[in-house]
């Protein structure tokens, strides 16, 4: 996925007069595309109702999802009661799916936004005049790129040790380098342009380009590219649990329900993999097709009133 | 007993659907190729010319753009009536089509000779050697030097005029009747633009090739038709006799071209001959659009210019306009009986 | 291309140190003393000084490093914690393991992955093109491990044609019909992400190809759209595809890490799985160079097919 997305350009660029203008008028039209986009409306509807859920797992899980009836374990989906069923240990499905959104989305979407910000940084470091110093910046990035990116966040977390903190931060770390490649391609592409030139022209300081004229312009690459980091996250980070290197067991989190029931799947019960499974394939799918539908919105030639 | 034409396009429509309705690229074309002949079809990009002859080849049937009738008559035969493995055997073989883009025309990762073997095996049943030493034969045609080392370049080693000649020589191979030329020189430089023009004529005098010569450039079609045909909206506005037409010109549009284009002798063409020096923008002609489709760029229009159909008026020696301020009752004296 | 392919392995050559240099820090992240853990909390103070100044432990980090460099170099990756066996026996046999896996695995990508690329790309905004290219969609968003459960659950365990791990039948072993048989479930699951993200790709330089000027005047000479397509067009999007391709490995192996850990499929990636639970730092160590090595080839290998396939940058200088 990642290779895909680094390739998207940036929004258009305009002299630094209307600049401002442009950039608020260009995320109103980009918000209007994508109001239009049906595909990417359904996909953040499903992303609140899923967060809600977790939100408000509390006070509308059906049961407590630590606690279960060992006489009543593994009952299939549809059991009167259990919407999704029983696992193992007789703990309900659904009620654990409802509290597993806690982990599983906190332990993906922090780490994006963490790396995001610090991609920020060292993006716009290097690449607005950073010259040689930022191409060797990236070079040394460049080490990071020859790990697989699931082996690398694997690896970080054995390392690390299991745990909430740790998975985030094991996560985090292993964003860092292709957020920031991102960042440092549009702030090298952005800092060429005429309107940097211009605002330089009329005194405006290094500090003040990169926070008014280059970070607006950077954002929305980084936007388009986090969002649809955040699919493949949300896979890697439950992927972690599932592996016990991330969240640890009896907390609810998807992976870590998967890998529960990866144990029972030989006697014949499917559903207790497959249907945590099968949560982060479409909250994963969510994220993708809503990153797809704000780079096309963020596209000029594809905003076609 | 006059000989049956090569080409005969009778009331040749075009139509694109757009997301703003559909556009009448062709809009009832007619007009005829002899054997032998060469007819040059001028008009800004947008007038229909590249579009009519894509349609002869019907290599425009896509999800938005359909021939919305016409016949075209080649050698008597309606090619919109033929199925597509009967086209497939026409195109590259009987009638050819050389592009405007030499430096991306050819396929980049294929030998020269082997492209060249590709389409005479695909059109004569011949073995592979006697195909090498066609293509061979095809590249002497078109005078490439050292035209056997040629075989084995790739499209890259060539330059922008070589890589025009194996273009031609991919369309001659298999020795066509006819070859529509769709702007075969705008990518390239001048010197080389009259080299690959005067080839074409060459082919057309030695092997009997007849040409539609598709070109922006009025110096071009003063320098290889015998007759002309002004496109203007996906109509032909005027046609006839080159000296006729060019030296006095009736339509208001090829007027305009004329003062447009400081003086042009015949033999002479500078790469700024081009035709859309005229103010007012290129046309585009939606299918409920009325009457003269130049009206609104036109200095002589009168209001029934814009409500009604232009009459096709005839002068002497096939030439032809359309036009209403042409009629021979109001302007009397203008036609030459 | 002489030069080219210089440059490309000067490049490796670089990436090899940073990725060994990458991998040698990454084990000092490890909490704790790693003497202490190996000798456990009864070991006097004095035999653990001792084992550390054996293991070189004593010395600065760059010496340290060295060190590792030159036993990495020599073959020889340590001692395994749990095992007791020098790491190289242990991953070798293993490492060949993953990259059959691999193989088969990526066979499966370009063999499924390319032609509906291709096809959809060829009829864009049919029926099939859209149909395919949701799926992939789907496809690029699915967990690995999830897919490896699911395909042993349909394909293993309720219509029984294939076995649900292992790479030899346990009674009857050997033979090559046997490894095959194994091959097939879990190469098909961690084939299932690469393979729609390869097929979109493939898509889309599709498309774009078949708008091109040569693709126009192959049409006008009256080659068959059939050749149009999968001689003129397909050789044309080599390149790119390659690439995604090349990239796509990357996911392939860090995916088949699940899928062996799924399958019991006896590779690095289970190695891995298992030494992550009994903390063997030596053996992770060197099962994530392995892994991080295959990939840097297969980047290498990669370019340098990637240039070789476009005339233009074969014969240039």
């Amino acid at each position: 996925m990642s290779s895909e997305i680094i390739t998207s350009s940036g929004p258009a660029t305009s002299p630094a007069r209307v600049a401002g203008w442009q950039r608020r008028s260009q995320w109103g039209l980009a918000m209007r595309a994508l109001r239009r986009d049906k595909v990417a409306v359904a996909a953040l509807v499903v992303l609140v109702a899923v967060t809600l859920v977790a939100v408000l797992a509390p006070w509308i899980s059906p049961y407590d999802p630590l606690v279960g009836d060992p006489r009543a374990r593994l009952l299939p989906p549809g059991t009167p009661g259990h919407l999704l069923g029983l696992d193992g240990q007789g703990r309900d499905i659904l009620s654990r799916l409802m509290w597993g959104g806690r982990y599983s989305l906190t332990v993906a979407v922090v780490p994006v936004v963490c790396a995001a910000l610090l991609a920020l940084v060292i993006g716009m470091a290097s690449g607005y005049r950073g010259g040689r110093r930022g191409e060797a910046v990236m070079r040394v990035l460049d080490v990071v790129f020859a790990f697989p990116i699931v082996l690398f966040a694997i690896a970080l977390a054995a390392v690390l040790g299991a745990g909430l903190v740790n998975t985030m931060v094991a996560v985090g770390i292993t964003l860092v380098p292709y957020m920031s490649r991102v960042v440092y391609t549009s702030t090298v592409q952005e800092s060429a342009k005429e309107y940097v030139e211009a605002a330089r022209a009329a005194g405006a300081t290094d500090l003040e380009i990169l926070r008014k004229q280059l970070l607006p312009n950077v954002l929305s690459p980084l936007v388009v590219y986090g969002t649809t980091l955040a699919g493949l996250v949300i896979v890697l980070a439950a992927g972690l649990s599932f592996l016990g290197v991330g969240i640890t067991p009896p907390a609810p989190d998807w992976g870590v329900m998967t890998a529960d029931g990866r144990q029972v799947l030989l006697e014949g019960y499917a559903h207790v993999a497959t249907v945590p499974g099968l949560v982060i394939l479409v909250v994963a799918l969510a994220f993708n097709l809503l990153g797809d539908g704000i780079r096309d919105a963020l596209d000029p030639h594809k905003q076609t009133s | 007993m006059m000989q049956e034409p090569l080409l005969a396009v009778e009331g040749l429509r075009t139509h694109f659907s757009t997301e703003h309705g559909i556009v009448k690229a062709v809009d009832g074309v007619d007009f005829t190729i002899e054997r032998g002949g060469i007819l040059g079809m001028v008009g800004e990009s947008g007038s229909g010319k590249s579009v009519t002859g894509l349609s002869i080849l019907r290599l425009l049937e896509s999800r938005n753009a359909t021939i919305a009738g016409g016949r075209v008559l080649f050698d008597g035969e309606d090619l919109l009536t033929k199925s597509a493995k009967e086209m497939r055997e026409i195109r590259g073989r009987r009638i050819s089509m050389v592009f405007q883009n030499a430096m991306t025309a050819l396929d980049p990762f294929f030998r020269v000779g082997d492209q060249l073997v590709e389409l005479i095996r695909l059109h004569q049943r011949v073995d592979r050697r006697t195909a090498r030493a066609k293509a061979l034969e095809a590249l002497e045609l078109v005078r490439i030097p050292e035209p056997g080392r040629r075989l084995s370049s790739y499209p890259h080693q060539l330059s922008g005029g070589q890589r025009q000649r194996v273009i031609i020589a991919l369309a001659l191979a298999c020795g066509p009747d006819l070859l529509i030329a769709d702007e075969p020189t705008t990518a390239l430089d001048a010197t080389v633009q009259k080299q690959i023009i005067d080839l074409l004529l060459e082919v057309n005098r030695e092997l009997g090739t007849a040409i539609l010569m598709i070109t922006h450039d009025f110096g071009v079609v003063a320098h290889t038709c015998r007759t002309v045909a002004v496109m203007y909206a996906g109509r032909i506005v005027e046609a006839g006799d080159v000296r006729r037409v060019l030296e006095t010109p009736e339509h208001p549009y090829t007027l305009g071209l004329m003062r447009a284009v400081p003086r042009v002798k015949s033999g002479g063409r500078r790469r700024s001959d081009r035709l859309h020096q005229i103010s007012g923008s290129p046309p585009v002609r939606m299918a409920d659009a009325e009457g003269c489709a130049f009206a609104p760029r036109c200095p002589e229009a009168v209001q029934r210019c814009s409500t009604a159909e232009p009459p096709r008026i005839g002068f002497d020696a096939g030439h032809s306009v359309l036009c209403h301020q042409r009629l021979p009752i109001t302007e009397a004296g203008r036609v030459s009986a | 291309m002489i030069g080219f392919l210089l440059r490309r392995l000067g490049w490796t050559v670089l990436i090899l140190i940073g990725v060994s240099v990458l991998v040698f820090l990454l084990m000092q992240l490890v909490p704790g003393d790693p003497v202490r853990t190996m000798l456990g909390m009864a070991a006097t103070g004095e035999r653990v000084e001792e084992v550390r100044h054996q293991l070189g432990l004593d010395r600065s980090l760059p010496i340290q490093y060295l060190d590792y460099v030159a036993g990495v170099l020599h073959g020889e990756l340590g001692q395994s914690l749990v095992l007791s066996q020098p790491v190289s026996s242990i991953l070798f046999p293993k490492l060949l393991n993953t990259v059959i896996l691999s193989a088969g695995s990526l066979l499966i990508c370009l063999l499924v992955g390319i032609p509906l690329g291709v096809l959809a790309g060829a009829r864009q905004y049919s029926l099939f093109d859209r149909g395919s290219m949701f799926l992939s969609l789907a496809g690029a968003s699915v967990p690995v491990y999830w897919a490896a459960l699911v395909i042993v659950s349909i394909f293993a365990l309720q219509l029984g044609w294939f076995p649900t791990s292992g790479m030899y039948d346990t009674r009857n072993p050997g033979g090559l019909a046997d490894v095959l048989h194994h091959l097939v479930l879990p190469a098909a699951a961690a084939a299932v992400v690469p393979t729609a993200v390869i097929a979109r790709m493939a898509r889309g330089t599709m498309v774009e190809a078949l708008q091109g000027d040569h693709v126009r005047m192959l049409r006008a000479s009256g080659v068959p759209e059939r050749s149009v397509i999968w001689r003129h067009a397909l050789r044309g999007i080599m390149p790119p595809v390659v690439n995604i391709v090349g990239l796509q490995v990357g996911y392939l192996l860090g995916g088949i890490i699940f899928v062996e850990v799924v399958f019991n499929w006896p590779g690095l990636g289970g190695q891995l799985y298992t030494s992550i639970t009994a903390g063997d730092m030596p053996l992770i160590q060197s099962g994530v160079l392995f892994i991080a090595l295959v990939f840097v080839l297969v980047n290498l290998i990669t370019d340098v097919s990637v240039a070789l396939l476009d005339p233009r940058t074969r014969k240039a200088a």
